[in-house]
């Protein structure tokens, strides 16, 4: 296929999306314009983002004034960066400055930010155009999408069911062929469920691998950035430019970013592929069944397939729903109607912050606040957030045994294919057991990815997901590469 | 794990969050928070004592940087997102003097 034609797979609408690696080359070397990749995009937006609503903001004006740029540099000889017109949608709660950034919260409406986060940054530096700020959960606080004060984002595969979340946007945008690529963050699978629900590839990096300055922390333990894109090679360029160790975020690992493209055509000769014998149950038949077909597909391409233990992996959501809302309530405490955003006025100070976070937040947010507040909170500390700690220790250590006996682990990313508007809002614990098999990397700090594998009921997209221990990207993309050339 | 939540655990909770809840609220927040705590008692089933906890994933520890000075944020940009701001400061309601 020539480098303009682009090897994306096609969505929905039968439109042949272009991929990362096809539009960097093609702009770079003159035979592709910027521009003419972005129109695409905006013709794509102008034609389905009111039934889809995957952004808060379309950039419309800035992109073109980034693209119509870019060109020029090509024409006038000038080196363009690794991602040279490649378009990409950001999630609303990467820092942007000067444009909105919002969180899909009420209490942020219409802050701009005075920085760019870093990724942002890394990403310019490289070429990219940004389209817009993609919907969220209000502060990434969910796994639908549908939490977002500014309404839902419907998946464009079937607009009756959600794209999953929190990062749902953005998997959306990319879905749609409204960007070639996007960022969200995961904090318990915020990126990888809503790209299995979307049939894309969703990137979890090894916790410290990816800077967050600039991301608006949930819970700073846990969070990560990465990439959603239409094929491994386009993450694996994704996270060669957005990694690497950044001096203005203290957790970030002290190493350049990992060099993934050279690892994809390796092949999986020889891995072991730990199989989970004690698997949560509840994963639908349709997704089980693929997850069966992805193994034989690997061991057809040489790799061994062994059983492993996780016996931990169950009480992960324990751990995570006690640790993650403890470091929210603590991470959103500066949401005080004093810096940034909504006030609601008031006599006195501490009225004014009750009544400005009150008018603020959403359900799922003060919920999450609420529960955070009482985990730690004097006389309950020991009993929750002090046993969530040592779950998380659990979970590590059953890892850690798992790995002496295989290089990586496969599992549902999700335990059903996207699911319809409303199944889960009534009962919070129903949609938390979305993240069953995604949260044990996140208290891990591990990376782990979702890749696209076949389909399941109503022909929706099921994915697969890959773990590896710390610091495995190299592996992981080894086995994702072989599991997409097994489609 | 300790007795189940009460209304007044969950108001003197809203007050340690600086949450204003209205009754309705505060009647789901009791109802739901006590489903989700009576769940995580299954963590009950597992021994922890001798069972170290894990605050960070990958421990950095004193990470530093050379003392060296460099840009800063724009006071004027900073404060041009704030709600209200006076004479290069933010400014807020009065701090003491209206406590109940």
């Amino acid at each position: 296929m020539s480098a303009t034609q682009g090897t994306g797979r096609a969505d929905s609408t039968g439109h042949v999306g272009r991929t990362v690696v096809d539009i960097a080359a093609a702009v770079a070397n003159g035979s592709l314009s910027a521009v003419a990749v972005l129109e695409e995009n905006l013709a794509a937006i102008a034609a389905r983002e009111s039934e889809v609503h995957a952004f808060n903001l379309v950039t419309t004006d800035r992109a073109r004034e980034r693209a119509i740029q870019i060109d020029a540099d090509v024409q006038a000889g000038k080196k363009v960066g690794r991602l040279a017109g490649v378009t990409i949608a950001l999630k609303d709660n990467m820092c942007t400055r000067g444009v909105e950034t919002t969180c899909s919260s009420k209490i942020l409406a219409g802050w701009k930010p005075p920085y760019d986060a870093t990724v942002v940054r890394r990403l310019a530096d490289e070429g990219a155009v940004f389209v817009g700020k993609t919907n969220l959960d209000e502060f990434a606080m969910g796994s639908s999408t549908e939490n977002s004060a500014f309404g839902p984002t419907r998946n464009p595969l079937d607009t009756s069911r959600v794209p999953g979340g929190s990062s749902g946007g953005s998997a959306a945008a990319v879905a749609a062929g409204f960007a070639t690529a996007s960022l969200g963050s995961d904090t318990g699978g915020s990126i990888r469920q809503p790209a299995a629900l979307c049939g894309l590839v969703g990137v979890k990096p090894t916790y410290g691998v990816v800077s967050r300055q600039g991301l608006v922390a949930f819970g700073s333990s846990l969070d990560q950035i990465g990439p959603f894109t239409t094929t491994v090679a386009d993450a694996a360029l994704m996270m060669e430019v957005i990694a690497g160790h950044d001096p203005l975020d203290s957790t970030s690992l002290p190493q350049p970013a990992p060099m993934l493209t050279g690892e994809l055509s390796k092949g999986v000769q020889g891995m072991r592929i730990g199989r989970i014998t004690d698997m949560p149950e509840g994963s639908s038949p349709d997704v089980l069944a693929q997850l069966e077909a992805a193994f034989d597909a690997l061991r057809a391409a040489g790799a061994t397939v062994v059983d492993v233990q996780m016996p931990s992996m169950l009480y992960g959501l324990t751990a995570y729903y006690l640790v993650a809302p403890a470091e929210a309530s603590s991470n959103l405490a500066r949401f005080d109607g004093v810096r940034y955003g909504l006030r609601v006025d008031a006599k006195d100070l501490n009225s004014m912050y009750g009544a400005t976070r009150a008018a603020g937040f959403g359900d799922e947010v003060k919920r999450r606040i609420m529960l955070g507040t009482y985990a730690l909170s004097a006389g309950y500390y020991d009993a929750y957030y002090g046993k969530a700690l040592k779950v998380r220790r659990l979970i590590a250590d059953d890892f850690a045994k798992a790995y002496t006996k295989c290089d990586a682990i496969l599992t549902p990313t999700s335990p059903t294919v996207a699911f319809k508007f409303g199944d889960k809002t009534s009962n919070p614990l129903a949609m938390y057991l979305c993240d069953v098999f995604t949260i044990p990397t996140n208290l891990a700090g591990h990376a782990a990815m979702s890749v696209p594998f076949g389909t399941g009921e109503a022909g929706l997209p099921v994915g697969v997901q890959i773990l590896v221990p710390a610091l495995g990207e190299a592996p992981m993309f080894r086995v994702a590469a072989e599991l997409e050339r097994a489609q | 794990m300790p007795e189940p939540i009460s209304r007044e655990t969950v108001q003197k909770v809203a007050r340690l969050a600086r949450l204003d809840l209205n009754e309705a609220e505060v009647e789901r927040m009791t109802q739901q928070l006590a489903g989700m705590l009576e769940h995580f008692r299954d963590v009950d089933a597992l021994d922890l004592s001798n069972v170290e906890p894990l605050t960070q994933p990958i421990p950095l520890a004193n990470v530093l940087r050379d003392d060296v000075v460099a840009p800063s944020l724009d006071r004027d940009e900073v404060l041009g997102s704030a709600p209200a701001a006076q004479d290069g400061r933010f400014r807020v309601p009065p701090i003491v003097g209206f406590e109940e």
